[in-house]
């Protein structure tokens, strides 16, 4: 009795210490950035252009460029991803092409980012001719987010009751019709959920954008999707490694970082807030 | 003698290798109520569903045999199945009302099918009558339908099938997941419907296919075993199995 005890509290020790590791290392990486980057962040930092060679100024052009790389993979991973989760997950027969068509999917998620960057320099650069360019590298992103997103939303239909679709199935309505006003709308909050998550980690990502469109500095905001543009974590991984004037580049990488975690976590706040209101809801 | 309304006729069907259903041929009178009873996994329910063509959307259920509503084939390849399902409604073991309003849930199904508009809330509220629901929400159409008990919601989804004024009305033991005072309510109610509807439903309570149904049909392993008036079936039944089932001997 008194080992089952001791066991017991050893698996309780186990268990919280993790979860306090893992805090720790958080609390952390936040307190570095924000005490470091948190004198450097004010708002000229948010709306001026880099200026003489990057070591004062602020960081404009790659807030408006990741936000803008943003919405075109939103654009472009969202519709398709969505439309293949509803294939796979209300359409497709249960065969062993559709098994190996989903595995697939699962594994494209564990791909190397670098490897993406890579493609979308082949294909949509070189092949598609449509150079480095914002569309480039948002198309590469795409590419990124879907596994993902497919993933989400298929889980998320999953979670809907076959008993709702029959409902509307034996009143004589479509398949099309119940997955559009029935089905969808009530997985709705997972989707949006799953989306966002995802594309916060694509606003994050360097290695994608790296051969894709990405530059070191653009002279103005770009305004056409065939331009190059800035972005945080390029702007940051620059700042950070690539520049000499290391001791006055240093408050403005941190800054960065810390506008591309602020902007990653107001993503994620949202996400949050949907789950919230759906789970009230029920 | 009443006019049968919807019958089977030497009906297999299979889950892949396994049939479920094994020749089963019956025919359903208009305006009557007819109980399917049998030990669970007997194929009742299946039988069902297959009436309405709810298997369509399992891939590996293959159907042999003629199924009929009135002079038409269910299964002519020619015809509709949202067209045979609007004339044929079921009601199903579980309360599954739509995530929307109260009256949204009947509403819906009428504007997928045209109904003009002006028409629409009258007819709610005929078939929340009909269904003995409308003094209980009148006041409150637009709360969501879950909050609803557990009764008032499969009122609601018989109203919604009654809505569409279809021919049959399948019921899969509608009252299953009921507490007594809710299923006494729906019993009244399906006495009531069987004047404008004819209804099939399944159902494991022996004492409520004695007081609602006027046939009875005893399905096991796959087969219809009997087939009778409900007197015939619980009083002086042919087949000794059917008399063991009933009597409570297995089940």
């Amino acid at each position: 009795m008194i080992m089952k005890k001791w066991l017991n509290s050893i698996y309780w020790i186990l268990l919280c210490g993790s979860t306090f590791i893992v805090c720790l290392f958080l609390g952390v990486i936040l307190w570095d950035i924000f005490a470091k980057g948190f004198s450097s962040l004010n708002l000229p930092f948010l709306i001026q252009f880099p200026s003489n060679g990057m070591t004062q100024g602020g960081i404009l052009p790659a807030i408006v460029g990741t936000v803008i790389l943003t919405f075109i993979t939103t654009l472009f991973s969202v519709p398709i991803g969505v439309a293949c989760a509803i294939y796979l997950n209300e359409y497709a027969k249960p065969t062993t092409m559709t098994n190996i068509i989903r595995a697939s999917i699962r594994n494209l998620a564990g791909i190397p980012s670098i490897i993406y960057g890579l493609f979308g320099l082949a294909l949509f650069v070189q092949t598609m001719h449509l150079g480095t360019s914002i569309l480039s590298a948002g198309l590469t992103l795409g590419l990124l987010s879907l596994p993902y997103i497919i993933t989400t939303t298929e889980e998320a239909l999953k979670r809907i009751p076959n008993s709702l679709r029959e409902a509307t199935l034996a009143l004589g309505v479509t398949q099309a019709e119940t997955i559009k006003d029935v089905v969808l709308p009530k997985a709705l909050p997972g989707i949006l959920t799953g989306v966002i998550l995802t594309l916060s980690r694509a606003a994050g990502e360097t290695a994608p954008i790296l051969f894709t469109g990405v530059a070191f500095y653009i002279n103005g905001v770009s305004t056409s999707p065939n331009q190059e543009f800035m972005a945080l974590p390029y702007h940051l991984y620059m700042l950070s490694t690539q520049h000499n004037a290391i001791e006055q580049v240093r408050p403005l990488a941190y800054a960065t970082a810390m506008v591309l975690i602020l902007l990653v976590f107001v993503l994620n706040s949202v996400a949050i807030y949907v789950r919230y209101k759906n789970r009230t809801q029920d | 003698m009443k006019k049968n309304k919807l019958s089977a006729e030497n009906l297999d069907l299979y889950f892949g290798e396994k049939q479920i259903l094994k020749n089963i041929n019956i025919a359903f009178p208009a305006n009557q109520v007819t109980s399917l009873i049998g030990p669970s996994g007997c194929g009742k329910s299946t039988l069902l569903r297959s009436f309405n063509r709810m298997h369509d959307l399992s891939p590996d259920a293959k159907i042999k045999g003629k199924l009929m509503l009135d002079e038409l084939d269910l299964y002519d390849k020619k015809i509709s199945v949202t067209d045979i399902r609007r004339r044929i409604g079921m009601v199903f073991q579980k309360p599954n009302p739509l995530p929307k309003s109260i009256y949204d849930n009947l509403a819906y199904s009428l504007k997928i099918h045209n109904y003009p508009k002006n028409e629409i809330p009258d007819l709610i509220e005929q078939a929340l009558r009909e269904s003995f629901l409308w003094d209980e929400v009148k006041d409150e159409l637009k709360k969501p339908a879950v909050k609803l008990s557990g009764g008032q919601q499969q009122r609601l989804c018989i109203a919604r099938t009654v809505v569409l004024r279809p021919e049959v009305i399948l019921m899969d033991e509608p009252c299953s997941a009921l507490d007594p005072i809710s299923t006494k309510k729906i019993e009244e109610l399906i006495l009531k419907l069987k004047e404008d509807f004819t209804i099939v439903i399944v159902t494991h309570n022996m004492q409520q296919a004695q007081r609602i149904s006027e046939k009875v049909a005893f399905m096991y392993l796959g087969e219809l075993v009997e087939y009778d008036t409900c007197d015939t079936i619980f009083n002086h039944p042919n087949n000794e199995l059917t008399q063991r089932y009933v009597g409570g001997h297995f089940g």
